[in-house]
């Protein structure tokens, strides 16, 4: 069942970046968009991620429920130690679904609109950009438990080099993948051209955000050259990652829209797999050598079982309701081309 | 402030505002449901722009209620690691199932809110129901885990070790059914008259007055069905609460000494330096009669305990009183709404009338957070009763009351854009949802 468990949890954050970095994309492309075609962009945003955001967000509390359940340990050493990215990113998720139902439903249109509008951006580019420190926080080995002082216990473990780079990293995979997203809303629109040239620089932000990552890892000691490369699995998953670039621009040229989706999720997937499995089953690694290990830190079997079949009944009830809504909602703007 | 208060209040404060935006979540979709309802069945159009008004603020307040709670999953580990370190695996099978009810939920308000004129429209209304019913099983499932920490089990607790975890003895505590069922009646009466309140006062004020008599009607009948259920369901949880946490009893009531045939104290000031009540109405017997179910059964005083096991003492006395004074109010006005709608239907378009229901605004929810802090502060000192105590589990990070202010900010001015945004939806009634209103035109939102 543990097993079971921490399939879940590894499933769930996947789709959080997925669907959720889609999202958070979403407001990135739109801050980066020239004024002058902006509205154009807003609209194909909104018409590809309205249906679905109130579900997205719902994969972040699915992984942290796992956490605090299954896993006490590691929930409550995250939260004590990096406290203040976790706070930082809060907000940015808070600003965010607020500023984007209201842009939303808010029944007048008016100048008020244009102040959402902002914080929506800035919360969009805020949120992924902590998201990135957190999770480069929990393996670069910076929490140290055994620090006396405020700083090095509650601001270095997480703000360093690594933690930026890693920051700006997820901040262009979002934006990349929402640009990806986008071009099947936009294929009838005469923004499509915009629209590529967008998922062909994102990709460059992509590509040159991921080398810095290994660049800065490299100054910091991070040994994360050889954790990828060390193991058959990690060579595998950067190898297909970076085939499945070059088959995304062919399948963009080609105008294969929905196998364009396909592709960037398969990337973003790879880019998981190769980042969380050469630790496995460690996930966090800290400054003294030591390791929380999710195998030694689960909780008592009997929780661990309760949970397993909790999820499990869960998602017999979600999947087929989630796959219907992304259908319906597909299939009508198929039959809707505006 | 120290960091100990500041975790404190910040997570009262947190909850205090999320447990609005959750029970407007659970009961807001069954009004929308059943003027749907009415819709379908009546053919009239009115009922048709009543929902869609009423569908954008549940989607208003769900998306508040969905952020809200993110913040607070983070937030107990954030504030509450040591608490959340033994806890978590055994109070967490609620919070298991709640992922699931939630998700539900957002997938059937995706269906809702842009499903009109594309599925079958019975297919439609059902995905309305599911809304509610998935978010009423949230908020008891949530409930499950809060009366966990009031009424603890499914564990065995030796020298300091939690053993024998059992997580799903855990979830059927004993607090649960009587603090859930009094949470989801409370929900019902508090947003049932803060609706019903505000749609009174656009009849009063003569603005569509068809659209707005019709939208009181629904949320008063659903106001007044949890009016006249409070005391019952309050009765089941005092009943509970006297067997289970005798000292929270004895708080709320500011019940000194143990005695037989104990004394129902109305008002009054607690003195916690000398021990007793002073200027209070005392009725005789009462108490042993409500705790018990006997007119001279001993009810235990907050003197049969030690001094720094008692909850503050006040703060719950005063907080009970409020409850029970606007729970009687409302449970007042439930009588002259069934006597107006039985016997007096002239009474029901009088001003007096509804002028009654404006002021009952607020009743519901200052009623609501007057009980929330009787059953969280009345369980202080203890995190988990009797078990671990809130000062043990609160986090080593210094400086939390920045956080506190950082948080308070979020919170009002989240509060004060939902209030504005509402306060939009209601101005445009007349353009946007009714369509017997000469200026109707939903196409045009400028």
């Amino acid at each position: 069942m543990i097993y079971v468990v921490i399939a879940f949890l590894w499933v769930s954050i996947c789709l959080y970046v997925i669907t959720g970095g889609a999202d958070f994309g979403a407001g990135i492309i739109e801050l980066f968009s020239k004024k002058s075609y902006r509205n154009q962009t807003k609209k194909i945003m909104s018409k590809s991620i309205a249906p679905i955001w109130e579900a997205n967000h719902m994969w972040l509390i699915i992984a942290v429920v796992i956490l605090f359940v299954g896993f006490p340990t590691i929930y409550t050493t995250v939260s004590t130690y990096l406290h203040i990215p976790l706070v930082l990113m809060l907000i940015g998720i808070i600003a965010r679904g607020t500023a984007f139902t209201f842009r939303n439903y808010d029944a007048v249109e008016d100048n008020w609109q244009k102040i959402y509008t902002q914080i929506f951006y800035y919360s969009s580019l805020l949120t992924p950009f902590f998201l990135g420190i957190i999770a480069a926080a929990t393996i670069s080995g910076s929490i140290d438990t055994e620090a006396k002082d405020f700083l090095s216990l509650y601001i270095f473990s997480w703000l360093n080099p690594f933690g930026v780079c890693v920051g700006f990293f997820t901040v262009s995979l979002c934006a990349y993948l929402a640009s990806l997203f986008s071009l099947h809303e936009a294929r009838f629109s005469d923004a499509l051209p915009i629209m590529k040239k967008k998922a062909r620089e994102t990709a460059i932000y992509v590509v040159v955000t991921g080398v810095l990552v290994f660049v800065s890892a490299h100054y910091s000691d991070i040994p994360l050259l050889k954790w990828i490369f060390s193991k058959a699995l990690g060579i595998i998953a950067i190898t297909l990652a970076t085939i499945s670039l070059l088959f995304t621009n062919e399948a963009i040229k080609k105008g294969h829209f929905l196998l364009v989706r396909i592709y960037g999720g398969f990337q973003i997937i790879m880019i998981l797999v190769a980042a969380t499995y050469q630790h496995n089953p460690n996930i966090i690694l800290f400054a003294n050598g030591g390791h929380l290990s999710l195998f030694d830190e689960s909780a008592a079997p009997k929780t661990i079982e309760a949970l397993g079949w909790a999820l499990l009944l869960g998602s017999i009830f979600i999947l087929p309701f989630l796959f219907y809504l992304l259908m319906s909602f597909g299939n009508q703007s198929r039959k809707d081309p505006e | 402030m120290d960091d100990f208060l500041a975790a404190r209040s910040q997570m009262a404060m947190s909850l205090g505002f999320h447990i609005i935006f959750s029970c407007v979540g659970m009961v807001m979709p069954f009004l929308m449901a059943f003027s749907h309802y009415k819709y379908l069945t009546t053919k009239d159009e009115v009922y048709k722009g009543l929902t869609k008004a009423w569908s954008k603020g549940v989607a208003i307040l769900f998306a508040t209620g969905a952020v809200s709670g993110t913040m607070l999953s983070f937030e107990l580990g954030l504030l509450w690691p040591k608490f959340m370190e033994h806890a978590g695996p055994i109070f967490g099978m609620p919070f298991s199932l709640e992922g699931t009810a939630f998700f539900i939920e957002a997938i059937a308000i995706g269906f809702f809110l842009y499903g009109w004129e594309k599925f079958n429209k019975w297919f439609h209304w059902f995905c309305g129901v599911v809304v509610g019913v998935s978010g009423l099983a949230s908020g008891i499932l949530v409930v499950a885990a809060n009366a966990w920490m009031n009424s603890p089990a499914g564990f065995d607790y030796i020298d300091g070790k939690y053993l024998n975890i059992d997580p799903i003895k855990a979830m059927f505590n004993e607090a649960w059914f009587p603090q859930a069922f009094h949470m989801t009646v409370a929900a019902f009466a508090a947003t049932g008259f803060a609706v019903a309140g505000i749609h009174a006062l656009m009849v009063l004020k003569k603005q569509n007055v068809n659209f707005h008599t019709k939208a009181f009607r629904i949320s008063a009948g659903f106001a007044i069905i949890g009016a006249l259920l409070a005391p019952i369901s309050g009765d089941v949880a005092a009943k509970s609460v006297a067997e289970r946490q005798p000292i929270k009893l004895a708080a709320m009531e500011a019940h000194f000494e143990t005695e037989k045939g104990a004394s129902f104290v109305i008002g009054g000031i607690p003195d916690e330096e000398n021990e007793q009540i002073k200027y209070a109405i005392k009725v005789p017997k009462v108490l042993s009669f409500l705790a018990w179910g006997d007119f001279d059964a001993e009810v235990k005083g907050l003197k049969d305990f030690p001094k720094d096991h008692w909850p503050p003492v006040a703060v719950v006395h005063y907080a009970f009183q409020i409850m029970i004074f606007f729970g009687s109010v409302m449970m007042l006005i439930g009588f002259i709404y069934l006597i107006a709608t039985f016997w007096k239907k002239e009474w029901l378009t009088k001003s007096w009338y509804l002028k009654m229901f404006v002021a009952a605004i607020p009743f519901g929810y200052i009623a609501l957070e007057a009980g929330w802090t009787v059953t969280e502060v009345g369980r202080q000192p203890w995190i988990i009763y009797g078990i671990m105590k809130t000062i043990d589990a609160v986090t080593p990070m210094p400086g939390i009351q920045y956080s506190f202010y950082f948080f308070t900010l979020i919170f009002i001015s989240l509060s004060l854009i939902i209030i504005f945004l509402l306060l939009r939806q209601l101005k445009m009634v007349a353009k946007l949802y009714d369509p017997t209103d000469p200026n109707y035109n939903p196409k045009n939102k400028k």
